[in-house]
C-alpha cells in the first residue's frame, strides 16, 4: 500500500495546508436562477451546493397545508459526477432522504412560517461537488437562498463540520479526513449561540465530543460574519442597480444589522 | 392519512404538568419505562418491551460469497419495517418519513457504529462469510419506538450464536447446534440509544434571550412525542463512548443543555448495559445448550 497522506503533520499542517482550526475557502454566489425566488451557490473549499428556493407560494396539494403556517418542502438531489466516481443513486435512496428531513427539520423553526399560512415553500437542493461537509454546505446554502428569496427567518444557521485527530481537533473536514476521522456537523443560530442541528454518525469519547461540540459553536459565528457580509453585499448590488435614486454610499452603516 | 393531531385540552394539560416537572405516567423527568425482555426459543430471538412500545428481533445467519471490495468481512444487513399493527399512523407500502428515519438510525447505531466485529465473521477469505440478517418488527408503538428498536437489536446481537464451523484448507463444514456448541457473535461494543424529548417552556417573557431552559424528558410517551418541540437521539455504550448524535431541527439547544443530557444518558446507558448483561446471561444458563 502507498504511504498514507498524514492528517496533521508535525508542522500543525493539514494535508491541504490548511491549520488545525482553519476554515475552508468560501465563495458565496447569490447570483439570480431563473424562475427560482431565491438561489445561492456556496463552495467550502471544493464542496460546491446549489439551493433554489421557490415561494411562499402556493401549495400544490391543497390536502397537505396547514391552516395556520405554510409548509417547507425539501428535496435533495446529489448529481452523479459529484463525487470522484459517477454514480447515480436512486431518488428514493434513504441517505437522500434522511438528508431532506434533516434540512427540513432545521429549518422548520427558524423560518417564520406562520406568516404564510396555507402556503408552500419549496427548497431544491443540489450537491454538485462533494469533498466533505456536503451536510454543511446545504444548511449553509439553504439559509442564504432563504435570504435571498426574502422568506422571513429568525436568524441565520451556520453549519460547520468538525473532527478530532488524536487528541487534535480539526474544523472542516475534506473527504480525506471525514473517512479517518470521527466527525460531527453543528448548525448554529448565531444570534443565540444556540445549536439546531448535531449530527454525529462515528464513534467518539464523550469528552472529545464535548471540546469539538463548542468549538464548532465558535466557529459557527465566525461564519456568520461572512454569511451575513455577502448578503448585505449582495442587497447593495440589487439596491444599487435598481437605480431607485438612492445611493446606499449616502447612509450610514444600518444599525439594526450590526448586532453583536 | 395524516394522523390527527392532539386536541388542544390534551396539548395543554401536558404542557401545564410538565412545567410542575410532573409527567401523566407518573414517571420522573429522566426516568425510562421499565425493560422487559423475553427471550424466544431461538438464539437470537428477543421481544423488547418500554412500558406498551414492544419491538421483536430476530437474528439468523447464512453462509454467502462475500462483496467483491471487502473479501475478508463478513455481511450485516438490517431490514426493519413498521406495520400499520404498531400504530394506525404507518402505511404499509411507501416507508413514511419516520419509518425512514427509524431505518436509517438503526443503521447508523447498529451497523455503521461497528458493533460487530465483521471480520470475525469471515470463514474462508475471498469465498464464504457470513451474512446475517437482523430482522426488526415494530409490534406496538406507544412513543419512542426508536430507543425499543436500537435495544432490541443489540440484545439480539448479543444473544444470538452462530453455528460453529470447522475449515479443513478448502473445505467448510458447519456442525449443527447439537454437535457443537454454537458461538458468540464478537461484538466491538454494545451501543443504546436514549431519546430526549425537549418542551418549551410556556414562560411568557418578552425577553428574547430568555434563560428558562427548555424542559427535558427521557423515554417520551407517544402524547409528549407528539407535542415536543424537537427530540435529540443519543448512541452510546458503556465506556462512555458516542456513537451517534442525531438532533435535526426542533428548538435550539444552548450547549450546556446538550452536554447535560450526554450525562445523563452515560449514566442510563450504564444501567442498560449491565440489566441487559444479566439477562442475557440468565436466559443462556435456562437454555443449557451446551451439553458438557
Amino acid at each position: 500500500m502507498s504511504s498514507r497522506i498524514e492528517i496533521l503533520n508535525d508542522g500543525g499542517y493539514r494535508s491541504d495546508g490548511r491549520r488545525q482550526y482553519e476554515l475552508r475557502d468560501m465563495t458565496f454566489d447569490m447570483s439570480e436562477q431563473a424562475g427560482a425566488d431565491g438561489s445561492a451557490i456556496i463552495a467550502h473549499g471544493l464542496t460546491q451546493v446549489l439551493v433554489s428556493v421557490f415561494g411562499p407560494r402556493e401549495a400544490k396539494m391543497r390536502s397537505q397545508t396547514l391552516h395556520d403556517r405554510a409548509i417547507i418542502n425539501v428535496e435533495v438531489s446529489i448529481a452523479p459526477f459529484s463525487t470522484g466516481d459517477r454514480r447515480k443513486r436512486a431518488r428514493g435512496d434513504k441517505r437522500i432522504l434522511e438528508f431532506a428531513s434533516m434540512i427540513k427539520a432545521t429549518f422548520e423553526p427558524v423560518v417564520q412560517t406562520s406568516l404564510h399560512p396555507r402556503s408552500q415553500i419549496d427548497i431544491f437542493v443540489h450537491v454538485l461537488q462533494q469533498d466533505g461537509g456536503v451536510l454543511q454546505a446545504c444548511i449553509n446554502a439553504t439559509t442564504l437562498a432563504l435570504a435571498n428569496a426574502g422568506v422571513p427567518l429568525l436568524d441565520f444557521v451556520c453549519a460547520v463540520t468538525g473532527g478530532v485527530h488524536a487528541a487534535a481537533p480539526m474544523l472542516d473536514l475534506t473527504t480525506l479526513e471525514e473517512n479517518d476521522l470521527p466527525h460531527v456537523t453543528v448548525a448554529v443560530m448565531p444570534r443565540t449561540g444556540r445549536v439546531t442541528l448535531v449530527s454525529m454518525e462515528t464513534r467518539l469519547h464523550v469528552d472529545r465530543f464535548e471540546e469539538i461540540f463548542r468549538l464548532a459553536g465558535q466557529a459557527g459565528s465566525v461564519l456568520h460574519k461572512e454569511m451575513r457580509a455577502a448578503v448585505r453585499e449582495r442587497t447593495k448590488g440589487v439596491v444599487d442597480a435598481m437605480g431607485s435614486g438612492l445611493r446606499t454610499s449616502d447612509f450610514a452603516e444600518d444599525a439594526m444589522m450590526d448586532d453583536t | 392519512m395524516r394522523p390527527p393531531s392532539p386536541s388542544i385540552p390534551e396539548k395543554e394539560f401536558l404542557l401545564t404538568t410538565l412545567e410542575q416537572s410532573l409527567r401523566l405516567d407518573g414517571r420522573g423527568l429522566i426516568e425510562m419505562r421499565p425493560l422487559e425482555l423475553s427471550f424466544g426459543s431461538d438464539l437470537g430471538c428477543v421481544e423488547c418491551a418500554l412500558g406498551n412500545t414492544r419491538v421483536l428481533a430476530q437474528v439468523d445467519a447464512k453462509m454467502v460469497r462475500p462483496l467483491p471490495e471487502r473479501p475478508f468481512e463478513g455481511i450485516i444487513t438490517i431490514h426493519s419495517e413498521i406495520s400499520p399493527m404498531a400504530s394506525p399512523e404507518f402505511e404499509s407500502g411507501r416507508p413514511g418519513e419516520e419509518e425512514v428515519a427509524l431505518a436509517r438510525m438503526l443503521d447508523k447505531v447498529l451497523r455503521r457504529s461497528d458493533a460487530v466485529d465483521r471480520e470475525a465473521l469471515c470463514i474462508l477469505a475471498g469465498q464464504r462469510v457470513w451474512h446475517l440478517r437482523l430482522t426488526i418488527h415494530c409490534l406496538s408503538d406507544a412513543g419512542n419506538l426508536l430507543d425499543c428498536a436500537c435495544l432490541a437489536g443489540i440484545i439480539a446481537l448479543r444473544h444470538f450464536r452462530r453455528p460453529e464451523v470447522e475449515v479443513l484448507g478448502d473445505e467448510v463444514t458447519i456442525h449443527p447446534p447439537t454437535s457443537r456448541a454454537p458461538v458468540a457473535l464478537a461484538l466491538h461494543h454494545a451501543p443504546f440509544c436514549l431519546t430526549f424529548a425537549f418542551f418549551r417552556p410556556s414562560s411568557t417573557s418578552t425577553n428574547t434571550s430568555s434563560i428558562t431552559p427548555p424542559i427535558s424528558l427521557l423515554d417520551p410517551s407517544q402524547l409528549e412525542q407528539r407535542l415536543a418541540s424537537g427530540t435529540l437521539s443519543l448512541a452510546l455504550n458503556a465506556q462512555r463512548e458516542l456513537c451517534v448524535v442525531h438532533k435535526a431541527g426542533g428548538i435550539p439547544l444552548a450547549p450546556e443543555e446538550l452536554l447535560s443530557a450526554v450525562e445523563v444518558a452515560v449514566r442510563k446507558a450504564k444501567e442498560l448495559d449491565t440489566l441487559v448483561e444479566a439477562r442475557v446471561k440468565e436466559d443462556w444458563l435456562r437454555k443449557k445448550v451446551e451439553v458438557r
